[in-house]
């Protein structure tokens, strides 16, 4: 076995970890709050409701 | 349900996305989508038309996707919503124009999400093969880069777009210190462009056909309008991001071609995989031999992650408003990204790239594209009768209206013409597929679209209604 064939299962295994963590990570978070939270996004917030829209900002 | 979930009907609150990104970052997702094209598959326009084929083509459809950006601007600093596109039609003309635009995204940024993973695969190929190693699987490294990018794209926009934001740069940088290493004040001594430089070889209806090739400068800066949920201001930094964007995407496209055809003649140019790569590699440097290399990935990589930002935006600006299954519009309660939608589209990506039809992916992905620009020269002309200026609050206002949009319309319909002559079939192809899907949204989703829900926007009432 050489490097390279080290890499492919180096990447392969990579693979499957990341997307074993945002899936796992997915299904705790539906356990975990509530699905009309979860969907409960509006566009055009800005205008909607300006002193919510500041809380979502991460701007001074 | 746990002890510290809130339901929004209990406090009225929403749980929506950030808004932590800068024009920087809306310049890295536009031109982090596109750069990979100034590094492979431009040069096919070389092949239809010649060298000053490939240049008309790269100008006239620069002119194109002028049109889209200053358009794009002005309409997104009016919606401040993901969706891009989408959102537009939806706002502007109607829910099946709107299906239609935000199918294109999706189908275009996963396909072109696909192609750039098959592309880091085939680089990992190559260079295992300059080490003596023959043989070597891409499919592990096109499944890692879906998914590390993927677990990036989830775990939050600002990282997300940072990232692009600095291998972009360095994308960018490595063309122009090749542009200085060629001598471009001393033509000749490096450049050659008196002997390699010939008349159009099949005369004007090669330009026509190099016209489909010349999107690949191009394609994929109006993505930055994906990012207009998630911008500090969207009146100033979509314009600021996508107009800054398209000039660095004209000045990288115009120095890739000077390079580019005063070092390998036409025939091979209009062949070769990795152009600038293979420029580089005629000036016998290894370290800019290396620096093309690690540019061409981050390149590809930049471009996927970008996809995967917009293609996420656009499926879940579609479930938000119930054109797809609701389940796709939550927002992650941490790192407030589509997190669904995201996931979701992992294996359609993994699926279009494990065919390894690169060209039919990246045409697939051209023609949806196309469509979409197609409908914003008509979406713009509607818009400025129904909300005229000073009607509503614009960020930015295009200049001369309406003569980019009949612009992009016609330019359109030129490279429409351009793709028939070369990929025919799979222009008709492409045409029945949204035709049977338009047809499946009138017949069984249309029923179950938030018909009044979806227009949030406090506009006043649209003239002529």
């Amino acid at each position: 076995m050489n490097i390279w064939d080290i890499l492919s299962y180096a990447a392969w295994v990579g693979a499957a970890l990341f997307l074993l963590w945002i899936v796992v990570d997915a299904i705790k978070v539906s356990m975990t709050y509530d699905e009309d939270l979860l969907m409960s996004s509006r566009e055009g917030m800005d205008v909607l409701d300006p002193e919510q829209s500041k809380g979502n900002s991460h701007a001074k | 349900m746990q002890n510290n979930t809130t339901t929004s009907e209990n406090t009225g609150t929403h749980m929506n996305m950030l808004k932590v990104l800068t024009p920087f970052h809306v310049w890295a997702l536009g031109v982090g989508i596109v750069l990979v094209g100034e590094f492979m598959g431009w040069n096919f326009s070389v092949a239809k038309g010649g060298a000053y084929g490939a240049l008309i083509a790269c100008w006239v459809i620069g002119l194109l996707y002028s049109c889209v950006a200053m358009i794009d601007s002005e309409v997104t600093s009016t919606v401040a919503a993901a969706g891009g596109q989408y959102t537009q039609a939806k706002h502007i003309v109607g829910p099946l124009m709107a299906f239609n635009v935000g199918l294109y995204l999706v189908m275009a940024y996963t396909m072109l999400e696909a192609a750039d993973a098959l592309i880091v695969g085939d680089l990992m190929v190559a260079m295992a093969g300059t080490f003596g190693h023959a043989g070597l699987d891409p499919k592990p490294f096109v499944v890692l880069t879906i998914a590390f990018l993927a677990w990036l794209n989830y775990r939050g926009v600002f990282t997300t777009l940072s990232l692009n934001f600095v291998i972009t740069i360095i994308a960018f940088a490595s063309i122009l210190v090749l542009f200085i290493a060629v001598e471009p004040t001393n033509p000749g001594a490096v450049l050659q462009h008196e002997g390699l430089l010939t008349d159009l070889p099949y005369g004007w209806i090669g330009v026509v056909a190099s016209l489909q090739f010349g999107m690949w400068y191009y394609l994929g800066i109006e993505g930055t309008c994906q990012a207009a949920e998630e911008v500090r201001s969207a009146g100033r930094a979509i314009p600021l991001g996508t107009m800054g964007g398209m000039m660095t995407l004209l000045i990288a496209a115009t120095l890739t071609w000077y390079i580019c055809t005063g070092l390998l003649p036409w025939q091979y140019l209009g062949q070769a995989f990795t152009p600038l790569y293979d420029a580089a590699s005629i000036l016998g440097s290894t370290k800019l031999q290396v620096l093309l290399f690690v540019a061409t990935m981050f390149a590809a990589i930049a471009s996927a992650n970008g996809c995967i930002n917009d293609a996420a935006r656009a499926w879940f600006s579609m479930g938000r408003d119930s054109y797809m299954p609701t389940f796709f519009g939550a927002i992650h309660p941490k790192y407030r990204t589509p997190y669904r939608s995201i996931i979701f589209l992992v294996p359609i990506a993994v699926s279009f790239a494990f065919t390894g039809l690169l060209d039919q992916v990246i045409t697939f992905s051209i023609l949806s594209g196309l469509l979409g620009y197609t409908f914003m020269s008509l979406n713009v002309i509607k818009f400025r009768k129904m909300w005229p200026l000073g009607s509503i609050h614009r960020g930015y206002v295009h200049p001369f209206h309406p003569l980019p949009a009949y612009t992009l319309l016609a330019l359109c319909s030129t490279t429409y013409f351009a793709t028939f002559l070369g990929y025919g079939s799979s222009l008709l192809s492409i045409l029945a597929f949204y035709i049977v899907a338009s047809i499946w949204f009138t017949v069984r989703r249309y029923k179950f679209v938030k018909r009044g829900e979806q227009f949030t926007m406090s506009w006043p009432r649209p003239k002529g209604f």
